[in-house]
């Protein structure tokens, strides 16, 4: 790596870092409040990361796995960390990149230019999917359709069910996902905004999906944002950074400047906010729904049809309204044709959902 | 005093996609020194030519947005307090864009 310049400083004294009392500090970790230098935090950034990965089991040796690579902060660290940890502690592990074209101009083809730069650095094979080759739709033939109201919520259902089906292509074990600290405590807040129980419930889990096709797992779950972007940031690392062009993202993003604001005055918020998601109990008599797969397409649904099935047909038909927001226009809400749907009355939980890239 | 100011993790957008700045500033009328919180509004006013709000809130950076001069995390330098000297290096790194 290319160190960047340091010049001697007055500033903060010239603190020495308390791991190693040698050398200055760069960097406070919202954690733990230590200051240590930068040598020190890579060491620690990345052994914590070792410890999470071992103390709950999320690889296995000789099994293939699948990191989502949207060529954003989080996803490049934890391509960059996973390569280095599988060499460094014998994980004996077969990694790969994994990523979803949306087929948003501007946007995506800027991002997965950075990703296909990723592969040769890191020396991952990658892997890219398309909602055109998926679907026959890009995102931005959608938006054509739809206009700029429920767009995330496309993006979103079919980006889950991508990332699978490039996950079975590529015949992987698990699919690694970069969503950190932060992420997590956001999405918590977000599922109690919403009283979206069946999400809050698993949303703080490391692992998910064990019981459907392709499990996933978040080996940044503890991770702070700064310090992966402060990781990003020393070690010099190539990743893109702009939003994306279609996203408001207006309810997520007060959650998220909620998060943020608690936690410059107190860091630990999110750390705890985590263990508050993980810590509650569903009372019993809350109906969650049902697993069962999608009659069309055979995905995990908790439908008749799955969510993408019913949004495809919505576009197929010209009727992008389709299964969203509660109308009972949607194929899962015709009466006639099954009692217990209409009960259930099953687009709930996606209505209002904004930018799903980060779905859990 | 002549600094160099980067933007970056989307901040450069903000500042017409410019992620390198070389500038010249002076402490303010009558102060003996140059201070973060002097910079940052300097940049507000003579920088930032749109969507302020994705880089200040208030008179400090958008909770979110990490400050390191000289390669050193701002909070360990205090802050809005950290005294700028001549030929220093600030980045500002937004962590708020996509991952």
């Amino acid at each position: 790596m290319e160190e960047a310049v340091t010049k001697p400083t007055k500033k903060g004294g010239g603190r020495l870092c308390c791991i190693c009392n040698k050398r200055r500090a760069a960097l406070k970790r919202p954690k733990t409040l230590e200051q240590i230098c930068r040598e020190c935090f890579y060491e620690v950034f990345e052994e914590e990361i070792h410890r999470v990965i071992v103390d709950n089991q999320l690889f296995k040796s000789g099994e293939r796995i699948a990191i989502g690579a949207s060529g954003g902060k989080d996803s490049t660290v934890l391509a960059c960390v996973l390569a280095e940890l599988n060499r460094r502690h014998n994980y004996g592990l077969d990694l790969f990149l994994l990523s979803v074209d949306e087929g948003i101009t501007g946007y995506r083809d800027d991002s997965l230019e950075t990703v296909k730069r990723n592969e040769v650095q890191y020396g991952l094979p990658l892997k890219i999917v398309s909602y055109k080759d998926l679907y026959g739709w890009t995102m931005d033939e959608i938006v054509k359709m739809i206009g700029l109201k429920n767009n995330c919520t496309f993006c979103g259902v079919f980006r889950r069910q991508a990332l699978d089906r490039g996950a079975s292509l590529l015949k992987v074990d698990k699919v690694a996902t970069g969503h950190n600290a932060d992420d997590i405590a956001e999405t918590v807040l977000l599922n109690i905004l919403r009283g979206d129980i069946a999400r809050l419930s698993r949303c703080t889990s490391i692992v998910t999906g064990e019981d459907g096709p392709i499990p996933r797992c978040k080996p940044f779950k503890y991770t702070y944002e700064k310090e992966i972007v402060m990781y990003a940031y020393f070690k010099r690392l190539d990743y893109f950074s702009t939003e994306c062009i279609y996203s408001p993202n207006a309810y997520r993003g007060f959650a998220r400047e909620f998060i943020k604001d608690l936690e410059r005055i107190r860091p630990r918020a999110i750390l705890d906010i985590i263990k508050s998601g993980e810590d509650f109990r569903i009372s019993t008599s809350t109906k969650m729904p049902e697993q069962g797969t999608c009659e069309r397409c055979g995905y995990i649904s908790s439908q008749k049809w799955c969510k993408a099935c019913v949004l495809l047909e919505g576009l197929n038909r010209g009727l992008p309204k389709m299964g969203i927001g509660r109308s009972s226009r949607g194929l899962n809400n015709d009466p006639k044709k099954d009692k217990d749907m209409k009960q259930r009355n099953g687009t709930k939980s996606i209505e209002n959902k904004q930018c799903g890239s980060l779905d859990f | 005093m002549q600094l160099t100011l980067e933007f970056g993790g989307g901040l450069e957008l903000l500042c017409e996609s410019v992620k390198i700045h070389k500038v010249n500033v002076d402490p303010p009328n009558g102060a003996e020194k140059f201070i973060m919180k002097d910079l940052l509004s300097w940049v507000h006013t003579n920088l930032i030519k749109e969507r302020p709000e994705m880089f200040m809130k208030g008179d400090s950076v958008r909770p979110g947005v990490l400050v390191l001069v000289n390669d050193c995390d701002w909070e360990l330098s205090g802050q809005l307090d950290t005294t700028l000297e001549d030929k220093d290096v600030v980045v500002f790194i937004s962590t708020l864009h996509g991952g």
